[in-house]
């Protein structure tokens, strides 16, 4: 945007001056409000696993967290519409989940896996259409100090629907 | 056999796409109009190439052929038709053969113009399409391949590929998985067409852009040529963009119209700096300023486009959108720093040409209201991407991921949506060259006055929330002035030429069709504006779980829970209807249906509102569960959306004022205007 033109006057000069102090006020009150936007509302997102390491300090901020639901816990009470569950750590990096075989094959064998970090969720409102075995549930809330964790937001993904697995019941034709 | 032609189709258009870049860079070489003339034909050609390639997926997916896998994972046999055909992009793989198609069709009718007058720009505009599509073309034919088939190994086992290992057998399964349930939607139909159109339609203006810099044209004709082009992407974008928020209202996001997803967002953030292009070239045509910021406007958005492709189809970032995750991320990513680094090294080549004709002299002057309006649209797309990117930078430098959510883009766009509405008040009043505050203030007054008595309206009915007294305020700030101008032309024009009131305000439109279209478009965002107010500040809630005959109440409503069905459909569903009688104030409203479709096939079930919807609000009830046996009760959840009708109703405004806006004219060559600054002033 920067326009040049070779004769400059004095009274060119200080409308120049003008439109760029105005400019740098605009650009101030954006990085303003991106850098105390962020501060204010960004949360750590962590796998299941890390939050069993961290527990303690991260009690008293809103965080995200990853895992795979395990079918036989959710229990849902509708008069209260009051949903509990239990997820299981799957990895956090994409790299990792790809090693071990795609995310359908992660969130398949973590849900088996009893030996891997849990953690029970509660969380009040509709359950999701998609909540259910397998799937990977993203939740944004808090960790009470017993052990649950208080979701205020619930985001599930079902890969299974997406993946290209080879398909179980075939016949030749 | 139709797997093959659709496959080899698929390669011919590669070649052909690549001969044609050939062709362009040597017929421009060596001053060659025969080779530049073969390499438009070769453009010409691969439109029907991909036509035929598409067709045949979509022929196997209507006629059930599983053992493709594409076919299988999208479609069972139980979907209807219209379905079956949208599910051509509701996977990764046939959603890019879409975008393909959708490309070469534009691909296709930019080759028709007349090119005589710019003949220069035509080898170039050429090479940039061509290259768009090679890349697409690269991505299906070797890593997203659509036509890949299902086969039985001789020695057990089954793979798919798309040539058959030897001794195989094709194998096909009875039926397929079926769509998504949550794509069974009319709006499968049109929102990712829609949104796909303003994507790559966006392709040809910085195919033009790109050809201006390389033939070394510093003038405008490459913005006169595109302009329609870019409002007609525009349009298909914005309409993209609405259409998919009025979907995530009616079934996706239980009453939510936009959920700052980074899939939204990878499709906002190209309209944003579309919507900034579309305003700064306006300068470039009347004053010859910002030549370089309107280059870097339309590479960004180009690259924008891309990387919105990208975001929706890599799985990078965990979304409701995110497919499975896929090879094609690396490449994308290839592509895009190619794309950018390439345009970027022609910009700065050219970057002393490109200097203005003029400077800005008035801070208030309509040029530097709309300087100023780009840079609060860079600064919402800043916020956007810094929140898309946040999560993996902030991995990158400390090894913790740590993410953004809806809180942030609300708290850091807010006021930037507040600054464009003030100009999108101030700026239809200001002059070209010059303005002062008193000139301003003398045109504003009237409207601002008028403008007043709507806070002081809603204080009356007893709105406490300040959030929405400014933004009330603001939506009428800029309605009445709209209005009043729109107004004041027409009154204008029926005393100078006894017209009636439609007609002249019809021909006024008319006339100036860029003009008044932008009024109508800046109109359907304040009505939006009202609608959002609406939901976001007024919105209340309740829920509660009542036998058959009882009621909840919310505001002034009461819903009473009168029955419940469950029963098996034709395609695949079992569906769980409940009916509940509505009331206002105590008076009969009707009733409403709110259901629980469960798909057999996909094991997914999916809840569908009973929406009672009127100018003043929406009562959206959910059936959230219920007793087998329907006397003992079911669970509701109920929300009342107060003014939300008025984001669709504002929605369609803007789409109105866009297609006014970019409707032909009947002079096919405009003159061109290009006052000094001190006439423009006068005469605006």
């Amino acid at each position: 945007m920067a326009d040049s033109a070779a004769p400059v006057s004095s009274s060119t000069k200080k409308s120049r001056t003008k439109f760029i102090l105005g400019g740098v006020l605009i650009l101030i009150a954006i990085i303003y409000l991106v850098v105390s936007s962020t501060q204010a509302t960004a949360q750590y997102f962590l796998t299941v696993g890390e939050l069993a390491e961290k527990s303690g300090q991260v009690y008293d901020r809103e965080i995200r967290v990853s895992g795979v639901v395990l079918g036989d816990s959710i229990q849902y009470d509708s008069k209260n519409l009051l949903l509990k569950f239990t997820v299981a750590h799957i990895p956090g990096d994409n790299k990792e989940i790809e090693a071990q075989g795609g995310l359908a094959m992660v969130l398949h064998n973590a849900s088996m896996d009893p030996a891997l970090p849990r953690l029970p969720v509660v969380y009040e409102g509709v359950v999701p259409d998609l909540l259910k075995n397998e799937a990977q549930a993203i939740m944004t809330g808090t960790m009470g100090a017993d052990g649950v964790f208080y979701a205020d937001e619930l985001l599930l993904k079902c890969p299974t629907k997406y993946e290209e697995a080879v398909p179980e019941q075939s016949g030749n034709g | 056999m139709l797997v093959n032609f659709g496959y080899g189709a698929l390669l011919i258009s590669f070649l052909t796409a690549l001969y044609g870049i050939g062709a362009a860079i040597y017929g421009n070489r060596k001053n060659s109009w025969a080779w530049v003339e073969s390499a438009r034909l070769a453009m010409l050609v691969t439109f029907p190439l991909i036509s035929l390639s598409a067709l045949i997926l979509i022929w196997l997916l209507v006629n059930d052929h599983y053992e493709v896998q594409f076919v299988y994972t999208v479609t069972s046999t139980a979907m209807p038709l219209y379905l079956k055909i949208t599910a051509l992009w509701g996977g990764q793989s046939g959603s890019l053969m879409f975008w393909v198609w959708l490309m070469t069709a534009f691909a296709f009718a930019v080759t028709f113009r007349k090119w005589d007058r710019d003949r220069e720009f035509l080898p170039w505009v050429i090479v940039v399409s061509l290259v768009t599509l090679a890349f697409f073309l690269i991505l299906i034919l070797f890593v997203e391949n659509p036509f890949e088939r299902y086969w039985q190994l001789p020695g057990g086992g089954e793979i798919a590929a798309m040539f058959p290992p030897e001794g195989a057998e094709i194998l096909r399964p009875m039926d397929g998985r079926g769509l998504n349930p949550l794509l069974r939607h009319p709006g499968m139909v049109i929102h990712p067409p829609m949104l796909y159109l303003g994507f790559v339609g966006f392709v040809i203006p910085y195919a033009f852009a790109i050809a201006a810099l390389i033939t070394g044209r510093s003038d405008d004709r490459w913005i006169r040529l595109t302009r329609r082009w870019t409002l007609v992407a525009w349009l298909f974008l914005s309409l993209g963009l609405v259409l998919g928020s009025r979907w995530a209202y009616d079934v996706l996001g239980w009453g939510g119209y936009w959920a700052w997803d980074p899939v939204e967002i990878a499709a906002f953030m190209p309209w944003l700096t579309g919507t900034a292009f579309l305003h700064s070239v306006m300068i470039q045509e009347k004053r010859g300023l910002f030549k370089r910021w309107n280059m870097i406007l339309i590479i960004l958005t180009y690259c924008l486009v891309i990387f919105g492709t990208f975001l929706t189809r890599s799985g990078v970032l965990s979304s409701v959108h995110a497919f499975s995750q896929s090879a094609i991320g690396p490449l994308f990513f290839v592509f895009i720093g190619l794309t950018f680094l390439v345009s970027l090294w022609l910009l700065l080549d050219r970057w002393n040409r490109l200097g203005s004709e003029g400077q800005m002299t008035s801070l208030l002057s309509r040029e530097s209201l709309f300087l100023f309006n780009n840079l609060l649209f860079m600064g919402i797309l800043a916020v956007c991407f810094w929140g898309v990117i946040f999560p993996l930078i902030s991995e990158l430098l400390t090894g913790q991921k740590v993410t953004v959510g809806p809180p942030f883009y609300e708290r850091a766009t807010g006021p930037l949506f507040a600054g464009l509405l003030i100009l999108m008040g101030i700026a239809p009043l200001s002059a070209w060259g010059h303005s002062t505050y008193k000139t301003l203030g003398r045109a504003m007054w009237k409207p601002f006055l008028v403008s007043l008595l709507v806070p002081a309206a809603a204080l009356f009915v007893g709105v406490r929330q300040w959030g929405a007294f400014l933004g009330l305020w603001l939506a009428a700030f800029v309605l009445s002035i709209t209005l009043y101008e729109y107004g004041r032309g027409v009154f204008a024009r029926k005393r100078a030429t006894g017209e009636t009131l439609p007609l002249a305000f019809w021909r006024l439109a008319g006339k100036n069709r860029r003009r008044y279209g932008g009024y109508i478009i800046h109109i359907g965002v304040v009505l939006m504006a009202i609608g959002i107010i609406g939901i976001e500040v007024f919105q209340t809630e309740t829920q509660g779980t009542i036998s058959q005959g009882q009621s909840i109440s919310l505001d002034q409503y009461t819903v009473t829970y009168r029955s419940l069905a469950e029963f098996n459909t034709p395609d695949g569903r079992n569906v769980a209807r409940a009916v509940v009688d509505v009331q206002k104030n105590g008076k009969p409203m009707g009733q409403l249906f709110p259901r629980r479709d469960y798909y057999y096939d996909a094991q997914q079930p999916m809840s569908i509102p009973g929406v009672r919807s009127t100018m003043e609000d929406d009562l959206y009830v959910l059936l959230v569960d219920w007793e087998p046996i329907s006397e003992m009760g079911a669970t509701f959840k109920i929300y009342h959306n107060p003014l939300v009708n008025w984001l669709w109703i504002g929605g369609f405004v803007f789409i109105l004022g866009t297609m006014v806006a970019a409707w032909p004219d009947k002079d096919v060559e405009p003159k061109k205007v290009r006052m000094p600054a001190r006439v423009a002033a006068s005469k605006a």
